[in-house]
């Protein structure tokens, strides 16, 4: 449950000198349309897992651009594959393929790679 | 002992460079396989199923019984090539038994025995040997002029594309063409000077003979046999011909109930190697429609032999089992390829570590729609109201939330992510306490027919299900006035072996068309989740495809009997597209029973149908 009051955030900088477009630039080659995602967000309201769980399909775009790899990864895994977002998807978007391409990307990663964009911050 | 003549040469050593990688390759495939796969082995060798391969050997590696039935000219050609073959060297073997009496003679001498015995045949048996192993070289020698003139005309076969060949093929199938003309021309050479040949080779013989002096090309045309025949068996490894032993393995190996697992073992190499690149799975496969000429199952399992195999090619499968359907050989197809798409995403498998159970509720049918079938909500609404309308008691599993049935994963090769899905799913299902499971998806109904356990619980399709209550009365049988064609999905057709439930209950509702491709022939819509790789513009061509055919037909409806299918076809047609579901709910509401509505069970009060209740759901109108 969200508490009611002001929380101190910490401090979210994307440090683009660490930005490592190598997995965005994979998807880009290998599913074409991806390109013309337009964030409407059809994908996330019908998405299955999103009913069970707190999970945003169209985000996944957003975290790819910024290069943050491990949330990515880590939000990937909750898709079960079926389907419906692709169905929906106004600009025919093959989001099954994205999804497919971004777990082999991520899964050929190291920890220290995923985390690059925020390692930065923390530091 | 004699020593046989120096053009035997090649010929001994491509029969030893063959059997020996026989022998090796055979002895690692069999120890690699599974101990409990071993055992069925050991247990069925002494068994009828040996009998039961031979036979199947016969018919099918030696007759050709499924290529004739494809195309007799097709069959004719493959089984004059194998079955003659055998042929000419069984009777080759006995003709040389018969001729010295004894066993023990040079084994070369029956393969070169025109050559090894030169005195004119004397005798009935003799004669008879030698017009016997002449018509048979006849006979084969059709066959090759058939498979010269196929390379021309494969239309003419039945055949619309033919296999594009890599080298070790080429060379492989140049020396097989070369093997039967030449051994026609060195028994004819050697007949026309030493006068032993029979009704084909003599006349040809005496022919050669007036017109040039045969005497020294004699050894030159018997080198060149023996050296075709070298160079096919040493080149056999590396090619397509490799099927001819293999696929005996193969069909004892399948016999004794030995099957693909859920993972790359040595039983998916024989599956590999036995495939013959006849490329017969060519013409069935419908990614054609898309221009994509580098993914059917005969170059996916050519780069899987050769361990070559892009994730682009192996993902670019719809998965219809269009080709597994022809495959001659009988290959897992489609299984082969859910392996390596297993191997090649094990990396990756997702934990679903979020999904939780609460209690079920207690009923006695489960209804699960399916995730496609809420993004065609007429067909989960449809099913609704019927099984209140039948007064069944269930409970709608998946209304609100519920994980997927794992069958997408499992389509992409996520097996182990699939079984955490289908763990959670199969602890709700069970306890529930249901007995039926009733399934809108095809998709999912395969998956749960086949890769869930669930004891004492009948998985049934919602046209298996709503037959049923068709035929015990608890639904009201009405004539609609129109024309449809059945679209035959392929998850639950040749997927699931589904084809005359759905049109039984159909034709109670509606009168059905008759279109060319139906049953296990029937096209796939082309939205199969199993392609991750094609575009949605080819989608759209392969089913615009589809659609045509069934726009000749000029129906008045197309139904189907799964979401994606309908999801798919809405899209590119005018005419109007259901689910079974939605149109038997439509007789339902029109048959006599509907405007007596006291009739209704108590049942479908929830959904205001009660007479009393102004009713909540729009009867669809005729047209």
């Amino acid at each position: 449950m969200n508490t009611f009051g002001y929380k101190i955030m910490s401090p979210r900088t994307i440090d683009f000198d660490q930005f490592d477009g190598r997995l965005l630039n994979e998807v880009l080659v290998k599913e074409p349309s991806f390109r013309t995602c337009l964030s409407c967000g059809g994908c996330t309201a019908t998405c299955n897992a999103g009913t069970l769980i707190d999970f945003n399909v169209r985000k996944l775009n957003l975290l790819l651009r910024r290069g943050e790899i491990a949330s990515l990864s880590r939000e990937i895994d909750k898709c079960m594959l079926c389907g419906k977002c692709m169905l929906v998807c106004p600009r025919g978007i093959n989001i099954r393929n994205v999804i497919m391409l971004l777990k082999k990307g991520a899964s050929r990663l190291s920890e220290h790679q995923k985390t690059a964009v925020e390692n930065e911050v923390q530091k | 002992m004699e020593t046989p003549p120096s053009f035997t040469l090649p010929f001994i050593i491509g029969l030893l460079v063959i059997t020996s990688f026989l022998i090796v390759v055979s002895i690692i495939w069999i120890t690699g396989l599974s101990k409990t796969d071993k055992i069925r082995i050991i247990k069925g060798f002494p068994s009828r199923k040996t009998w039961r391969a031979v036979r199947e050997t016969f018919t099918e590696a030696l007759l050709h019984r499924k290529i004739f039935l494809k195309n007799p000219r097709l069959g004719y050609m493959h089984m004059s090539l194998a079955f003659g073959w055998f042929l000419l060297i069984v009777a080759g073997h006995l003709e040389a038994i018969f001729h010295y009496r004894t066993l023990a003679f040079p084994f070369w001498k029956s393969i070169f025995f025109r050559f090894a015995e030169q005195a004119p045949a004397t005798g009935f048996t003799a004669k008879l040997f030698a017009a016997l192993t002449d018509f048979l070289l006849l006979f084969i020698l059709s066959g090759v002029a058939l498979a010269y003139y196929k390379r021309f005309n494969s239309r003419h076969f039945g055949m619309k594309k033919t296999t594009q060949m890599k080298a070790g093929d080429r060379v492989a199938l140049s020396a097989l063409w070369l093997i039967f003309p030449m051994r026609f021309a060195a028994e004819s050479i050697t007949a026309g000077l030493h006068h032993n040949g029979s009704f084909l080779t003599q006349p040809a013989g005496d022919l050669l003979a007036s017109t040039f002096s045969l005497q020294p090309v004699e050894q030159a045309a018997w080198w060149t046999y023996s050296l075709s025949l070298g160079v096919f068996f040493t080149a056999m490894p590396l090619s397509r011909y490799m099927h001819i032993p293999v696929e005996v393995l193969l069909i004892f190996l399948r016999k004794y109930g030995i099957r693909l697992k859920k993972g790359v073992n040595t039983y998916t190499r024989v599956q590999v190697f036995s495939c013959s690149r006849c490329g017969i799975c060519l013409d069935s496969c419908q990614m054609n429609q898309a221009n994509v000429r580098n993914s059917q199952s005969v170059y996916v399992l050519r780069q899987i032999r050769g361990r070559r195999l892009k994730d682009d090619q192996l993902f670019n499968c719809l998965l219809c089992g269009r080709c597994q359907k022809d495959c001659p050989v009988g290959l897992d197809l489609n299984d082969l390829r859910i392996t390596q798409r297993i191997a090649s995403t094990r990396e990756y498998n997702s934990s679903y570590d979020y999904l939780k159970n609460g209690p079920s509720p207690q009923a006695e049918v489960i209804y699960f729609a399916g995730c496609m079938t809420h993004l065609t909500p007429g067909i989960k609404k449809s099913m609704q109201q019927l099984l209140h309308f039948a007064g069944i008691n269930f409970w709608f599993m998946d209304e609100y939330k519920a994980p997927c049935c794992g069958r997408p994963l499992i389509q992409v090769g996520q097996y182990e992510a699939a079984k955490k899905l289908i763990r959670n799913n199969t602890e709700k299902i069970l306890s529930s306490g249901a007995k039926t499971l009733v399934v809108s998806c095809p998709i999912c109904y395969k998956v749960f027919h086949e890769d869930y356990s669930l004891p004492g619980i009948t998985v049934m399709h919602h046209s298996q299900y709503l037959l049923n209550l068709v035929d015990q009365g608890r639904l009201p049988v009405f004539s609609l006035p129109e024309r449809v064609v059945y679209h035959d999905p392929c998850e639950l057709g040749r997927g699931s072996g589904i084809f005359d439930q759905p049109r039984k209950l159909l034709s109670s509702y509606a009168s059905l068309i008759k279109i060319p491709h139906e049953k296990a022939d029937a096209y796939c819509c082309g939205g199969s989740l199993s392609n991750t790789r094609i575009t949605m513009q080819e989608r759209d061509q392969i089913r615009d495809k589809v659609l045509e055919e069934y726009q000749s037909c000029q129906p008045d409806r197309l139904v189907t009997a799964c979401p994606l299918c309908k999801k798919t076809f809405t899209k590119g047609t005018d005419v109007q597209v259901s689910d079974l579901a939605e149109l038997v709910w439509k007789g339902v509401c029109h048959s006599k029973t509907m405007p007596n509505r006291s009739s209704l069970p108590e049942a479908a009060i929830p959904l205001g149908l009660h007479p009393g209740k102004p009713s909540g759901i729009a009867i669809p109108s005729l047209p």
